[in-house]
């Protein structure tokens, strides 16, 4: 865990609070036809380099809005500002083609970026071996088990270049020790290219893990009721990331009261 | 890949977590993953399909020695023999085979060629799909013979009757097999081809072809069954002319000479050439297709 903290600590200065803005969402609210609002007033800010997690219940609209910052969907009311090319995106079932192989996965992001044959199949092997997968990197996804297929996934998910990387739950389908390994993987993933990566999980402690700032979402309709900073020191000390899981996971559970 | 801040000694400490790290990921991805699959020829699949065939003709052997019915309406497994090797000798079974085979490859590689681009543009433009689905799908249903007697009228009897009336049977089939394939989709492929930034025809070849490829050669199969028994149809029916001399004219000659062991033989040859094209092309192809998707695990294949 210390050489864990001492990794984040060394990021920390890569994301000063003067880094220019990734995505801005003011107000923003999305509702289909006449039913009630998905989400509200939605406000928040991610900057360059920033790890942000999303926390909430079901029905809070997570995906929705992930679909809006990707710019796979638009809101109704409010502004938005995201990537002009939209964004890398990694979903909870690793969405693999089973007709290809890890590699081949890999490869048509990189196709579908208009990456040539020769330099495709290079790239694709160095993002393989940088989720320790190059000796697997011919198996096709029926071959891998569940972790290995979210390592091709993220590997993937790189593939497409993007500044921004959006996780909706991608560890929620794992078994514990595969998760917590895959949470080492993905906090050095992202300290080795200097993504932004917004993280859409149900889980306290994962979000409280490997986020720098935790956003709560109410439920029905979603919009962001509290967010907390989780600081390098709560990295090192065990009890005061105990302490803020359950601070975090209280407003939670009140959140989540309200609709009873 | 290098370290880009921190000192000497932070660096190595972070190379140390790395490395226990990567260790502990191998030993979970060794636990987690199968044995790779060992191929095995497995006799049952040859011997239990021959098994069933000499079943079958000690059967119809039996039937015939107790001497129900008149020889020469039921003829024996070994009268049909005679006659097939009569029909080898006199060279007309083995003209009659290539004729069909080869029309029947021809018929069916134009199908190919005319059904898959249709079926492409139909299941990916909703307008179309609306407008000529319910018509496509008739079609199927339509049985390919009604189709031999305009064909007559229109090209007489020559080659391009027995053409059309394939074309008629198979194209639909094909078509109907690449959208069923395409409809059963998963949306999430869809999805991931949008994130990753496919164009619409990009979607096409890389996402929506091969994941629809299962129903296609689904579509292809059924699309040979069509072209081959419109074939011998519309051979049975048409014949003379400019037409060369097919198996199901072969069927029709038995006819006429009532000829039980000719038309049994004729009958006999007819199936014997689609189970060899079912086990020689489709069946390999399905089943490395599915195989490939890690599909096949608890199938009776």
């Amino acid at each position: 865990m210390t050489l864990l903290g001492l990794a984040v600590e060394t990021t920390q200065e890569a994301t000063l609070p003067d880094q220019p803005p990734v995505v801005v969402l003011e107000n923003l609210g999305k509702h289909y036809g006449v039913d009630a609002a998905i989400l509200e007033n939605v406000n928040a800010t991610v900057r360059q380099g920033e790890f942000v997690a999303l926390l909430g219940a079901s029905g809070c609209g997570k995906s929705t809005l992930l679909n809006i910052i990707s710019g796979l969907d638009v809101p109704t009311t409010g502004a938005v500002e995201v990537p002009v090319d939209g964004a890398a995106f990694m979903f909870q079932d690793s969405s693999l083609f089973p007709w290809l192989s890890a590699r081949e996965n890999v490869e048509l992001a990189l196709k579908l970026r208009g990456v040539g044959r020769k330099a495709r199949r290079a790239r694709a092997l160095e993002l393989l071996e940088l989720v320790n997968l190059a000796h697997a990197a011919d198996k096709r996804p029926h071959e891998l088990s569940g972790g290995m297929r979210q390592r091709v996934s993220l590997a993937r998910s790189l593939a497409q270049d993007r500044p921004l990387l959006l996780m909706d739950e991608p560890f929620a389908a794992l078994d514990a020790i595969t998760r917590d390994l895959l949470h080492n993987e993905l906090e050095r993933v992202w300290r080795e290219t200097q993504r932004t990566i917004i993280f859409v999980t149900h889980n306290v402690r994962e979000a409280v893990r490997l986020a720098q700032r935790v956003l709560l979402l109410s439920s029905r309709p979603g919009t962001v009721v509290a967010q907390w900073e989780v600081s390098p020191e709560h990295r090192r000390d065990g009890a005061k990331a105990a302490e803020l899981t359950e601070e975090i996971t209280a407003k939670l559970r009140e959140e989540i009261r309200r609709h009873a | 890949m290098p370290e880009t801040s921190g000192s000497q000694s932070l660096g190595t400490a972070l190379k140390g977590a790395e490395d226990s790290n990567r260790s502990l990921e191998a030993g979970l991805d060794s636990l987690q993953t199968r044995a790779a699959y060992r191929k095995r020829v497995d006799l049952t699949r040859v011997l239990l399909p021959i098994a069933a065939l000499v079943v079958l003709v000690l059967g119809w052997q039996i039937y015939v020695s107790l001497g129900l019915r008149r020889r020469d309406l039921v003829p024996g497994p070994l009268d049909v023999l005679g006659a097939v090797g009569v029909l080898w000798q006199e060279g007309t079974a083995q003209e009659a085979i290539w004729t069909s085979l080869q029309r029947g490859v021809i018929g069916f590689t134009v199908s190919i060629l005319v059904g898959t681009p249709v079926g492409l543009l139909l299941s990916q433009v909703s307008l179309l799909r609306r407008a000529f689905g319910p018509l496509v799908s008739g079609l199927q249903v339509l049985p390919s013979v009604a189709w031999v007697p305009a064909a007559i009228i229109w090209f007489g009897l020559s080659d391009a009757t027995v053409y059309f009336v394939m074309f008629m049977g198979a194209i639909p089939s094909i078509i109907n097999g690449l959208v069923a394939g395409v409809d059963q989709i998963p949306p999430h492929y869809r999805r991931m081809g949008q994130v990753l930034g496919a164009s619409r025809w990009e979607m096409a070849v890389n996402v929506v072809l091969p994941a629809a490829l299962p129903g296609y050669v689904g579509g292809l199969k059924q699309g040979w069954a069509f072209a081959w028994r419109s074939l011998m149809a519309a051979e049975i029916i048409a014949m003379g002319g400019t037409l060369g001399f097919g198996l199901g004219s072969l069927l029709e000659q038995g006819r006429q000479l009532s000829d039980m062991g000719f038309v049994i033989s004729a009958i006999l040859m007819i199936l014997a050439i689609g189970i060899a094209v079912e086990l020689l092309v489709f069946a390999p192809l399905e089943k490395r297709l599915l195989r490939g998707r890690g599909l096949l695990v608890g199938s009776t294949r």
